[in-house]
């Protein structure tokens, strides 16, 4: 027990620490870049209930994303001039994005694997398509001018000193990041550690048998679309007050697929391997910066622009990782039995398929 | 027997099932009445009906005629699931566990349907929650001992030796407190000693007040065990009865071993 304590306060040290060491050999922008690296962690998070948990393969899922950011760049800026705090906003955010969850869900239930992967993509395109052509979003041009986050009088958006320290706004939406996804990670583990997280391990691993065991599928598929999609929303509402500015253009369908990435390459399911995966492909490209600089320096020439280097060398990570890991970088050990299903067993096990 | 002279009550009574694929009839006028506390044996040729019959039952099919009653409710257009909860529990002909999960999971899951934690029960984990997690945890293992692999609690369905998963699939149905228990070939590829304890583990469970229907490949078993059998050919019930008179049966006689037999 004592041991545990430690670990925890040690990580939490880390936690607490990373953004000023970061700032420090970093620099400032390094910081930004972690928020966003958070941001994506609870996306990421979000998508792991339904892919990793239920099995359900989701390529739109960036457009409960959109729906929370939308909320709040609507209820909290100039544009229809109302000013919504965010205590309200993110409830809001969270349930609006469910109930999207649930109407993408109930028709899509019977369907499974590719086909349910071609109508969740059509979702996700329906969604940022509406937001580009509708009047009431702003179209193309979206929103901007929208309020920073601020509880009660404390303002993310501008700087506070403690202890004499300056603060920039950015450290105190890392710190409001940080609580949230340590929510999030302790709703996923608490629904994956219950009857109705074994009951979605059961309908991915057999529905037929899931069904013929008394589970109502189509209740718990719709559970998992839900709260999939509520993760999403609450990180769209915050996205949208730590950016300030928001377009049609954040919530495209490369946005999904990197999303979807982070689950796979992490390990789907398991929580510890997802919130890797994020991290690692957030800060990733940013890694990949200095390689201009290093062209530059040897060969007098930019000859690959990083951007495109970068998603390069992020595909060609992804081949590799699926190739040889199938199970992503930290999976649980469920879905390592699960992709190494017929490795190394008895032939007297084999079952016949389904 | 004693029972067959007294007014019986039949747990499932199903009328007239019949069931098309295309042109062919898998399933032609077949009627049943499972008497409660029986072991009621389903026997016939390979492609008889017989599971068939058994996806029609636990809903996996929707049957093109007939009705089917549990205890006088209706489950002819019910889902699977709401089958289950009704009280009709099944076990696969090829295994259908939930490999990668632990054999306690397996039969947790079984319990899902008796059980009521929600979300939010869940998320904020409410004393309510806990204490329904520890009976779940508690009557899972107690299943588990039951059906005799209690010791494999912690083990990857999938990695069980083949006759304890078939005892597991037994488990996980158990779960579901059904008032009928539908065995597709309990036994298919069990040896001698594996078969006479499934014997005994089969009898236990009638004991306990469960009612059996099993698809069954061997005789010996079939007959030593069924209060009564039904025999189908073709997808139509050609004979119903008692072990005995079932087995003198010429048309039963006839279609497992040829007609010049008879």
């Amino acid at each position: 027990m004592n041991k545990r304590i430690y670990i925890g306060l040690l990580c939490l040290t880390v936690v607490i620490a990373l953004p000023f060491g970061t700032d420090a050999f970093l620099g400032r922008s390094w910081v930004r870049l972690l928020d966003f690296a958070l941001l994506y962690t609870m996306l990421a998070l979000g998508l792991n209930i339904v892919v990793g948990y239920a099995g359900l393969l989701d390529l739109g899922y960036v457009a409960f994303y959109a729906v929370g950011a939308y909320l709040y760049a609507m209820l909290a800026s100039p544009h229809i001039g109302m000013h919504w705090p965010l205590w309200a906003l993110l409830p809001m955010g969270a349930l609006l994005a469910a109930s999207f969850g649930a109407v993408l869900g109930a028709p899509t239930l019977g369907l499974r694997g590719d086909y349910l992967a071609i109508v969740t993509m059509g979702f996700g395109e329906i969604i940022r398509i509406f937001l580009r052509n509708l009047n009431i979003t702003n179209g193309p041009a979206g929103i901007d001018l929208i309020d920073p986050i601020q509880i009660g009088n404390f303002s993310f958006g501008s700087s506070h000193s403690l202890l004499g320290w300056d603060l920039p706004s950015i450290y105190n939406y890392y710190f409001l990041f940080i609580v949230l996804t340590a929510f999030i990670v302790l709703v996923s583990y608490r629904l994956s550690d219950s009857r109705i997280g074994r009951a979605w391990a059961a309908i991915r691993e057999d529905e037929i048998a899931a069904k013929s065991m008394g589970l109502n599928t189509r209740y718990l598929k719709l559970m998992a679309f839900a709260m999939g999609a509520a993760f999403g929303g609450i990180s769209g509402v915050l996205f949208a007050g730590f950016q300030g500015f928001i377009s049609p253009e954040s919530f495209t369908m490369g946005e999904s697929v990197m999303i979807l990435c982070m689950v796979v390459l992490g390990g789907m399911g398991h929580l510890s391997g997802v919130i890797m995966g994020a991290i690692l492909l957030a800060i990733l490209p940013e890694a990949f910066r200095p390689l201009s600089q290093f062209q530059q320096i040897t060969f007098g020439h930019v000859w690959l622009d990083p951007a495109n280097l970068r998603m390069l060398m992020f595909a060609l990570a992804l081949i590799v990782v699926m190739i040889l890991r199938p199970e992503g970088l930290w999976p649980s050990p469920v879905r390592r039995r699960e992709l190494h299903q017929n490795d190394a067993m008895p032939a007297s096990v084999q079952k016949e398929g389904p | 027997m004693n029972a067959l002279h007294s007014p019986t009550h039949h747990l499932l009574v199903a009328k007239g099932i019949g069931k098309h694929f295309g042109g062919l009839s898998a399933l032609d006028q077949v009627s049943l009445n499972i008497p409660s506390h029986s072991i009621y044996g389903l026997i016939g040729p390979n492609g008889a009906g017989k599971t068939t019959l058994f996806n029609v039952l636990t809903g996996i099919y929707r049957a093109d005629e007939g009705e089917i009653h549990l205890n006088g409710v209706s489950l002819t257009h019910s889902s699977p699931n709401e089958i289950c909860k009704q009280g009709i529990a099944r076990t696969f002909q090829n295994i259908r566990l939930f490999g990668n999960m632990t054999a306690i999971e397996n039969v947790m899951v079984g319990r899902h349907v008796r059980t009521h934690s929600g979300m939010l029960s869940a998320i904020l984990r409410l004393p309510s929650q806990r204490r329904e997690e520890q009976e779940m945890m508690a009557h899972a293992q107690g299943l588990l001992d039951f059906v005799g692999i209690g010791h494999h609690a912690n083990q990857i369905a999938r990695q069980l030796p083949y006759g304890d998963q078939r005892r597991l699939e037994i488990a996980r149905a158990l779960a579901t407190q059904p008032k009928l228990l539908a065995l597709d070939e309990p036994a298919a590829g069990m040896n001698d000693t594996e078969t006479a304890t499934l014997g005994r583990l089969l009898q236990k469970i009638k004991a306990s007040g469960v009612t059996l229907l099993l698809i069954e490949h061997d005789v010996k078993l079939v007959m030593g065990l069924c209060d009564r059998v039904a025999v189908l050919e073709y997808g139509r019930l050609i004979a119903e009865g008692e072990p005995i008179s079932v087995k003198n049966n010429p048309r039963v006689i006839a279609a497992y071993l040829g007609t010049e037999a008879a």
